[in-house]
């Protein structure tokens, strides 16, 4: 179960490698990378701003109840800060179980929680040289995050 | 006890972070806002609408109705936009 939240981009590829590295009763693993998008050309850049030690924490909380609700062998989550540009990644989840089940849930859940729980903020800055300052929360998360149950 | 403010909280208040020694009768996360809200037009700007503001004590989430008893850190932000 590695949490990492950093400046540096990832190789998604090799988080879901080392989850099944030396072991076979691995019978799943989902990969989730979150992308920037250029939102019809006009994005610039985004500045992801973290609040550091929090954010490993509540993502440490989020993932205590992920194993609680789902039985998974293995998680990797990466979640990036600083200037992120279209086309670049944003955040990584990777889960791993016996069966693909609980593997696509649990990467779904932890998703939709990270989201509205830990702490980072978008801030969008615009090809025509104008910041519209930062992202507002949508709802749509928050009901999202709210399918789950308490 | 340290205070520490993100996002539009920050450019807000005009800092980062600072040290604040609320008296005895600022018990709670919301009597604490509506103290620092008193104190110039860039905490009033930034506390204005207390639905927009999320906080935390030692680095975990809280509702306004928290006790600050003990707690050596606070944070004051904006709801969650990562992910």
């Amino acid at each position: 179960m590695e949490i990492r939240v950093q400046r540096e981009n990832f190789d998604a590829a090799a988080e879901a490698r080392a989850l099944t590295k030396g072991r076979a009763d691995v019978g799943a693993v989902v990969t989730f990378v979150g992308l920037c998008r250029d939102e019809g050309g006009t994005l610039a850049a985004l500045e992801i701003e973290h609040y550091p030690g929090m954010a490993e924490a509540e993502i440490a909380r989020v993932v205590a109840e992920a194993r609680d609700r789902w039985p998974l062998i293995g998680l990797r989550i990466v979640h990036r800060f600083g200037e992120i540009r279209p086309g670049e990644q944003i955040v990584l989840v990777a889960t791993a179980s016996t069966h693909r089940g609980a593997a696509f849930a649990a990467a779904e859940f932890l998703m939709d929680y990270m989201k509205t729980r830990a702490p980072f903020w978008k801030r969008a800055r615009r090809v025509d040289g104008t910041s519209e300052g930062w992202v507002e929360a949508r709802q749509a998360d928050d009901a999202s995050a709210a399918r789950w149950g308490a | 006890m340290k205070a520490v403010y993100f996002a539009w909280v920050r450019e807000r208040i005009g800092k980062a972070e600072e040290e604040i020694d609320p008296p005895p009768e600022v018990a709670t996360v919301a009597d604490l806002i509506g103290w620092l809200s008193a104190r110039d037009e860039g905490y009033a700007h930034a506390f204005e609408n207390p639905k927009t503001i999320r906080a935390a004590l030692d680095r975990a989430h809280v509702k306004p109705d928290a006790k600050l008893s003990g707690a050596r850190e606070i944070a004051f932000f904006p709801p969650m936009t990562g992910g």
